[in-house]
């Protein structure tokens, strides 16, 4: 009986854990391990940071359904990778610390064969002065809706920003990235106008100042590079649909900046022309920066051998190619296509816990050398999809042998569907649905915008937060691993 | 002045961009056209998915 463990019960690490046991059967055990006891739909949590939907409404708890599936749940963070076994047993093995009620760092070591890491990213909020608390955590200048906790409390706080906007008092608010190297940019987009379709139903929006902030070199970048659709017999840029829509609803933008530094009711910020500035606001919901979430890994003789496991933003090392040197290098090619680990053939990583290769933006940076650019997105289908593939790949080397062909999931070579929320309203709302082929461009297959325009669109409208609705409900329904949930695609 | 193109002034950056009209606009929430959209959506967004599974 081989034992496989995943690391991390997010959207990546569910996937690959549920498809696997469905695979393996009973002859074979999958564990999970995650600090939480709950799932949660992030993407919605957008909708509970203005007040549309509540915490229940985007989470449910994880031990009935593992047990349901027969999965090994252990509420636990993941904190050491030992890949060859410790003084007298070559068994590979992990060390986990409880967050279990009662049990909360309790250290026990679980045995492997075979190892996914699907952690997720860590949300890097003290790489900003301000922005975190200075231990690891949100601080109090700040709102974030990264997690459906954060939402709840930002909701509180946009509460009472719209009470003083009704008693008369003009209001700021500031949207976008707490760092110059953030990602995620479309959380962030969503919540801006959100919050605005909120206040003009709270009648508050003339009192609402409502302005973005982010390292996108242009509007509609998201970390893509931005994308390029047909419409109305054109190919256009992203830039001109996201500019347009920031005109129409009144929203101003700050692009090409780090924030630096976040106080109280203010940020600094510097620009990629080298400038540096300051920005007031009242309400503020700005993303960190992600990063791997801080793993230890050692060797037989307990020396640290970290490094070889991790790049040194904390993401786990894959097949990619990490020497692809600069911007005018980098091909589509790079990137991962079976996220195996090149050192231990049986450590995978799937969804934001791969290190990519690079960037997909053009790198920039301030004359003053400060970086200023998106890293790349993994969004939920791509992250989904992987899970998919290195739940594959794991099951076909345990039961056909290590030499089992891999399955591939490049998102060089896959496409994304995203539908980006902007107000929320079953006969008023509205979403940006958008979809990209393939993920990454790839300028040698398609010279010009990298992608397959056939294959690449988007459009605002009803139509697309009616989708959004529907996949809220769909994916908690295919998660919850509810008949038929494997015929629903990532 | 039509509504939408009271945003242009309001800043640089708006001046220089496009800014949908009444009839775009009412668009994006019409019901029927909605309907027939969220159809068409739906099947590029399968034919996406179904090209990276
Ligand atoms: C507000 C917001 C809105 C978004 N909206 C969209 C959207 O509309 N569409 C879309 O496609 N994507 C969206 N995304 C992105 C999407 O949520 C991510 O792509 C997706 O969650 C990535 O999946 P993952 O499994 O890699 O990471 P996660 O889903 O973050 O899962 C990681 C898991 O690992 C656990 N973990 C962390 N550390 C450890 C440890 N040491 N040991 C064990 N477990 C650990 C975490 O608790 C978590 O459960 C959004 C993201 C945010 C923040």
């Amino acid at each position: 009986m081989a034992r496989l463990i995943v690391m991390g019960g997010g959207v990546s690490g569910h996937t690959t854990a549920t498809f696997a046991k469905k695979w393996l059967g009973d002859d074979h055990e999958v564990v999970v391990v995650t600090p939480n006891a709950q799932w949660n739909w992030i993407p919605s949590n957008i909708w509970v940071g203005v007040g549309q939907m509540q915490k229940k409404d985007v989470v449910f708890p994880l031990a009935p359904i593992y047990e349901k599936a027969g999965i090994d749940y252990r509420q636990a963070l993941a904190t050491e990778i030992h890949p060859n076994g410790k003084e007298g047993s070559d068994q590979p093995y992990i060390v986990i610390q409880s967050t279990k009620e009662g049990e909360e760092g309790k250290t026990e070591e679980l045995e492997y064969d075979y190892l996914v890491n699907a952690t997720g990213p860590k949300l890097n909020f003290d790489a900003t002065p301000g922005l975190g608390d200075g231990k690891g955590q949100m601080g109090t200048n700040t709102v974030s809706v990264c997690t459906a906790d954060h939402a709840v409390h930002a909701n509180l706080e946009l509460k009472q920003v719209f009470e003083k906007a009704k008693k008369g008092e003009r209001q700021k608010i500031l949207v976008g990235t707490g760092h110059g190297m953030c990602t995620c940019q479309g959380a962030a987009f969503e919540y801006i106008f959100n919050i605005e379709h909120e206040a003009r139903k709270a009648g508050v929006r003339d009192m609402l100042d409502i302005k973005w902030i982010s390292n996108e070199s242009f509007l509609g970048d998201f970390g893509m590079g931005g994308l390029h659709m047909k419409v109305g017999g054109y190919a256009v840029s992203s830039k001109l649909f996201a500019e347009s829509l920031y005109a129409e609803r009144n929203v101003d933008w700050i692009i090409g900046a780090h924030t630096s530094k976040v106080e109280k009711g203010k940020i600094e910020y510097e620009l990629l022309d080298g400038t540096k500035h300051e920005e007031a606001f009242d309400f503020a919901m700005l993303i960190p920066p992600f990063a791997g979430v801080g793993f230890k890994a050692y060797d037989k003789d307990g020396s640290d051998m970290t490094d070889v496991l991790f790049a040194p933003n904390g993401f786990m090392k894959v097949d990619a190619k990490y020497d692809a040197g600069a911007y005018e290098n980098w091909k589509a090619s790079d990137w991962p296509r079976t996220y195996q680990n090149p050192t231990f053939d049986n450590i995978f990583a799937a969804g934001i816990a791969f290190a990519p290769p690079h960037l997909i933006s053009k790198p920039m940076s301030s004359p003053n050398g400060t970086p200023i650019n998106p890293t790349p997105p993994r969004t939920g289908m791509p992250a989904g999809i992987i899970g998919k593939a290195v739940a594959h790949s794991v099951c076909d080397m345990i039961k056909n042998g290590k030499s089992a062909h891999l399955h591939e999931a490049s998102m060089a070579e896959m496409g994304a569907a995203c539908v980006a929320s902007a107000g929320k309203g079953l006969l008023d709302g509205t979403a940006a649905a958008m979809t990209v082929y393939p993920v990454v461009p790839d300028f040698e297959k398609y010279p010009g915008t990298g992608r397959d325009t056939d294959y690449t669109f988007g459009e605002i409208g009803l139509a697309g937060h009616w989708i959004k609705h529907i996949l809220h409900h769909m994916f908690i329904y295919k998660a919850k691993l509810k008949p038929g949930w494997t015929l629903i695609p990532e | 002045m039509k509504q939408e193109e009271e945003n242009f002034a309001k800043s640089d950056h708006f001046n220089l961009t496009m800014i949908p009209g009444k009839f775009a606009r009412a668009m994006r929430t019409c019901k029927i056209w909605q309907f027939f959209r969220f159809l068409v959506i739906n099947i590029k967004m399968l034919i996406v998915v179904s090209k990276s599974h």
